[in-house]
């Protein structure tokens, strides 16, 4: 995934220290879909950057071959130089006992505007409601807090900010702290 | 008013919602000033004597802790990440303090690592047991107010007794923890926590086997294993649903690996199961710490000298801890910077909270305080 390339996160390697399990999980994804990219195999800590047009598939694939059967966080991360915001799901397993340790970090990038107008820019990002139920409120936080419109989520409301909050979402890097 | 203007034409203001009024269903506000609700609002519909559609509101003690916490350096973020649970403080600055150690490539003294986690067994029984005394009350039952308030006051003794804070410690640092306990600290530890626990067991004798309880709470509110798991609950919501899980067993973290517990679960996943099992969390809690004094290395370095405003590489970190709401996962994304580019915590409260929907809808008006605080839930730390 080219647009991925100007972070560093990408390119860090750790994959010495990792064990089979890991790698063999990390094959499993990677032989499946070719777009996709390995970011990094640590132990026990697996990311994988996907496409935004190929993440349900991706996910689907997670939870019906690989196990992985809950969201454990949804965090988004934003980066104005390279014009993107990145979201990410940390994906775990209750059901599966080799997998209690893993957390699989599934990525994804979605254009950024510099006028932000939420849910009616190019902002978007398909929702993973329907294959993760556990991410409802997650994505919901991630629409208020960045801006992202998850397309297919019934429920795109505010949940933390206030119902007249009319700035910039807040956890964009140009919204600032007063006196900061 | 021949005028005026249907609220559809105009432009409507962000986030609002028309609603069409229905005669037979009402909309029931609870909270946020409801004492019941504890800093949130429950927007439920009732239809009679029954819930048909539960909305929860949160938001209402947003602190904004992620976005701070990206201008403060590593070190000055301690104080502030504490606060969405000043009652389980020491646990939720935990992952934090484990991310970081990962990122600066620190290594924990033996001696630190055990106070860590006695640390944390400790604010893990207050939280509980300040927890216990809410669902207490708001079943109606007051000595169960007052029961675990005064005894919560045995484990805040020792917490203060160690790190100089009754409440807010922020006795974790990266790379260990702040100070060394005092001289004599093992004995008096073991004498009220032996005592604390002896108390506990007085509590099923006016709660736990209480009828009446037992009547409010059994088969209200049913989480089945299928849907715990699918929602992504944590915790005691999800081991009081038949799921082991336990990130002290399953991923240990410091040395937990070492100590003598075991965890809790039950299968009836109701509210009376939800609640049980904090209360059997607390006799373990006493276990480790007991475990913890006996093979805590006497003497030795409790923290590691860091650089000022220490920097961190092109990384990220996935850390997480039980605590006592269940798996309380940090997400550290780093860029050289002494302040993280992004921190995401991930709250148990936050993962409980869409089990509400779930639970409540379908229940009598009358069972939603006993559902409601069974869930573990803290608003505060839900909205960070």
């Amino acid at each position: 995934m080219s647009s991925t390339d100007s972070t560093e996160i990408a390119k860090t390697d750790d994959s010495s220290l990792a064990s089979d399990l890991d790698k063999s999980l990390s094959d499993s994804i990677s032989k499946k879909f070719s777009n996709v990219e390995i970011a990094y195999v640590k132990p026990d800590r697996i990311r994988v950057n996907v496409k935004k047009e190929e993440i349900i598939d991706v996910a689907s694939f997670i939870r019906d071959e690989l196990n992985f059967d809950h969201a454990e966080s949804v965090s988004g991360v934003d980066y104005p130089e390279d014009k993107q915001i990145e979201v990410v799901y940390h994906l775990g397993s209750y059901t599966d006992a080799s997998l209690d340790k893993k957390i699989l970090a599934l990525a994804t990038r979605t254009p950024r505007e510099d006028n932000p107008r939420p849910g009616n820019d190019s902002t978007k990002l398909p929702s993973l409601r329907d294959v993760f139920p556990s991410v409802s409120f997650h994505e919901r936080e991630c629409f208020e807090m960045l801006g992202v419109y998850f397309v297919g989520h019934p429920d795109n409301r505010r949940l933390l900010l206030p119902e007249d909050w009319a700035d910039i979402p807040p956890l964009r890097k140009d919204f600032r702290i007063k006196g900061r | 008013m021949s005028n005026q203007v249907h609220p559809k034409d105009k432009e409507i203001l962000p986030g609002l919602q028309i609603e069409k009024v229905d005669d037979r269903i009402m909309t029931l506000n609870v909270g946020p000033q409801h004492p019941g609700s504890g800093h949130m609002r429950i927007i439920l519909k009732i239809d009679g004597d029954y819930i048909v559609h539960t909305d929860p509101d949160p938001g209402y003690v947003h602190r904004g802790e992620e976005k701070m916490a990206e201008y403060r350096n590593y070190i000055t973020n301690i104080p502030h990440l504490e606060r969405p649970v000043i009652h389980d403080s020491c646990n939720i600055l935990y992952p934090y303090c484990l991310g970081v150690e990962e990122l600066l490539g620190l290594e924990v003294p033996e001696r630190a690592k055990y106070l860590r986690v006695i640390a944390a067994e400790l604010n893990r029984c207050v939280y509980i047991e300040y927890w216990l005394a809410i669902y207490g009350i708001f079943l109606g039952h007051s000595t169960m107010f007052m029961w675990p308030m005064g005894d919560r006051e045995l484990c805040i003794d020792l917490l203060d007794k160690m790190t100089g804070a009754r409440v807010t410690h922020a006795y974790f640092v990266p790379g260990g923890v702040r100070n060394d306990i005092p001289p004599n600290f093992e004995d008096v530890c073991l004498r009220q926590i032996n005592y604390f626990e002896k108390r506990l067991k007085e509590y099923a004798d006016i709660f736990y086997d209480n009828p009446i309880l037992i009547s409010r709470t059994k088969d209200t509110g049913i989480l089945s294993r299928e849907d715990a798991i699918k929602l992504g609950t944590t915790g005691s919501v999800l081991r009081a649903s038949g799921v082991d899980f336990d990130i002290r067993k399953k991923e240990p973290y410091d040395v937990y690996e070492e100590l003598d517990f075991q965890t809790n679960v039950l299968k009836e996943g109701d509210s009376y199961a939800r609640s049980k099992i904090p209360w059997l969390d607390m006799f373990e809690s006493c276990r480790i710490i007991r475990d913890a004094l006996k093979k805590m290395p006497k003497s030795g370095s409790v923290r590691v000298k860091l650089k000022p405003k220490p920097k961190g590489g092109d990384t990220e970190v996935y850390r997480r801890v039980e605590s006592g709401r269940g798996s309380l996962g940090m997400h550290i994304v780093s860029r050289g910077l002494p302040q993280p580019y992004r921190l995401k915590i991930s709250v148990p409260s936050f993962r409980n909270l869409i089990a509400m929907p779930h639970l409540l809808t379908g229940e009598k008006l009358g069972n939603m305080p006993a559902v409601y605080w069974s869930l573990n839930y803290w608003p505060v730390e839900a909205d960070r």
